[in-house]
């Protein structure tokens, strides 16, 4: 089981420009639940709370008000049941590929040989068996949130957190990426939280579609694609992603929806 | 036709002195060093003996302490204390600066010491450092400890603040105690300014020991440099500060080897292991 709600979370930030006071509301009063199993998209220009959405959700951030559950259990800071994914993969730089998935499972408390093996095969999930041993300089952009994904899901989380993991990454290789993460999804079955700026990725990854503008849920979308989408070159095809794509475009750029 | 054939011929000529090996680096280094012994020993040799000297009457005066034993006891006892007064410092002042970097409270109450014992002449304190530790090993160790603990600590407690957020949430967010988090992430991102704290030291650390030997007289290098400059022996006094000189490149040879074993990603990163 892996479901995550938000039930009215606020989130309210203090900046000081110039030495005035501002109030941001971050997130006003936020509420939706990723089911198990489904990928969610939340999507949002910069500055609409989604990364701050993820990071409370994760326990990083603390929310003033409202609550995040998982599985029906109110969250209290970081914990093992949600595994996140960097917007830069933030690898460990002293550290191997193998060695930063290790770091994840040790934190859970796992030693032995058990330690070993488990990173191994995530890493051989997301097909870096052969570059255990390089160092993050020494992979690409793309190894990198490899790893990243492997080292959040070694640890097994009813929910994979992600915060625009592939935002930095060229067209070819969010491409592949984004085939990989729907094939790994079919294989483990996890609940993904996926915040990204980029309107085809939602389409093409989620079963739905958060948007959100200004702190606040604008619009909750269903994507009427099936899955398994194995090949992501006859999605792009399809009358549905043009369709659905063309509604998320909408909603963002004047908040009225089409139906 | 003409044309393209002489182009050719200078896309030749331009492959060829790229294939010409650059000059090793050593070689450079020892040619400079040559270049300038030489010239020294020429215009040394012109200037009287109490005002300056040259590398060979500086050699002779060399194996004079050599023989006479003079140079090893002075190095025991200028070594002895430097040894001891650095560890001391790298000893004390990296906790010391992790503790100060990684917690607020720790910054506000201390902070401002090392800040202001960092900018203080301790030359100043050396005089009060003898009343209270006598003429002797003491003193010295306290002076060159002092010396190299305000810039080691001061690095290490930057290198704690340029730590990336980021790094320090993903060990948050698989749930690291706070000791792990500093002993796993905040201690190897912060390795990088520890050893550069490190290396700064050294000179500091020299300049404690001379100092320090200078105000006692008694024993070790910095007493041969006073007494030699007192009796105008100018070749001998040349001798130990030479002996410093390379010491302290010795050192920081040594340090930037031991940086390149304790955080070889720092070098691959900034690309300077191709060297």
């Amino acid at each position: 089981m892996g479901e995550v709600s938000f039930l009215d979370v606020s989130k309210r930030f203090t900046l000081r420009v110039d030495g005035e006071v501002h109030h941001v509301q971050a997130l006003d009063r936020v509420s939706f639940t990723v089911k198990d199993g489904e990928i969610v998209a939340l999507i949002g220009p910069s500055g609409c709370g989604k990364t701050t959405a993820l990071r409370v959700a994760m326990g990083l951030d603390p929310s003033n008000g409202g609550r995040v559950m998982v599985d029906g259990r109110e969250i209290n800071g970081c914990g093992h049941d949600r595994g996140m994914v960097f917007q830069h993969a933030e690898l460990l730089p002293w550290l191997s590929a193998l060695q930063n998935v290790m770091f994840g499972l040790e934190m859970k408390g796992i030693r032995g040989t058990q330690l070993r093996e488990t990173a191994e095969k995530y890493l051989h999930l997301v097909g870096l068996k052969d570059s255990q041993n390089r160092r993050p300089h020494q992979l690409s952009g793309g190894m990198k949130q490899r790893v990243g994904i492997a080292r959040a899901l070694a640890i097994d989380p009813k929910v994979l957190l992600m915060d625009e993991p592939f935002g930095a990454l060229d067209a070819q290789t969010r491409e592949t990426l984004q085939a990989e993460l729907l094939d790994i999804h079919a294989r483990t079955g996890k609940t993904i939280l996926f915040v990204t700026h980029d309107l085809d990725e939602a389409v093409i990854i989620a079963d739905r579609i958060v948007v959100m503008k200004d702190g606040r849920v604008q619009e909750i979308m269903t994507v009427p694609l099936k899955r398994p989408r194995p090949d992501l070159s006859l999605v792009r095809g399809m009358p549905e992603f043009a369709e659905t794509r063309y509604k998320v475009w909408r909603a963002l750029h004047d908040g009225a929806s089409v139906h | 036709m003409v044309d393209i054939a002489d182009r050719q011929e200078k896309a030749a000529v331009k492959e060829e002195a790229a294939e010409r090996k650059p000059l090793p680096r050593w070689m450079i280094t020892v040619a400079s060093v040559a270049v300038l012994l030489i010239v020294w020993e020429i215009f040394g040799r012109r200037i009287n003996p109490v005002f300056g000297s040259y590398p060979s009457a500086i050699a002779e005066a060399f194996w004079e302490l050599v023989v006479t034993g003079q140079l090893w006891s002075a190095l025991y006892e200028s070594l002895r204390p430097f040894v001891i007064g650095y560890a001391l410092a790298i000893v004390v002042g990296v906790p010391l600066g992790l503790f100060i970097g990684g917690f607020r409270a720790a910054e506000a109450a201390l902070g401002l010491y090392i800040t202001a014992g960092y900018a203080m002449p301790l030359v100043a304190l050396v005089p009060l450092l003898i009343l209270w530790l006598g003429l002797g090993f003491a003193v010295k160790v306290a002076v060159i400890f002092l010396m190299s603990l305000f810039p080691i600590c001061i690095n290490t407690w930057l290198g704690v603040t340029a730590v990336p957020k980021t790094l320090i949430e993903v060990g948050k967010s698989f749930v690291a105690p706070d000791t792990v988090i500093l002993r796993r992430i905040i201690l190897p991102a912060t390795l990088p300014y520890i050893m550069a704290g490190i290396r700064l030291a050294v000179g500091r650390a020299v300049v404690g020991m001379v100092i320090a030997e200078f105000f006692t007289t008694i024993s070790g290098l910095g007493a041969v440099i006073i007494n030699s400059a007192n009796n105008f022996d100018t070749a001998t006094m040349f001798v130990p500060i030479i002996i410093l000189m390379v010491m302290a490149i010795g050192l920081n040879w040594l340090i930037g080897f031991v940086e390149r074993r304790v955080a070889p990603w720092q070098a691959e990163i900034s690309g300077r292991d191709r060297e």
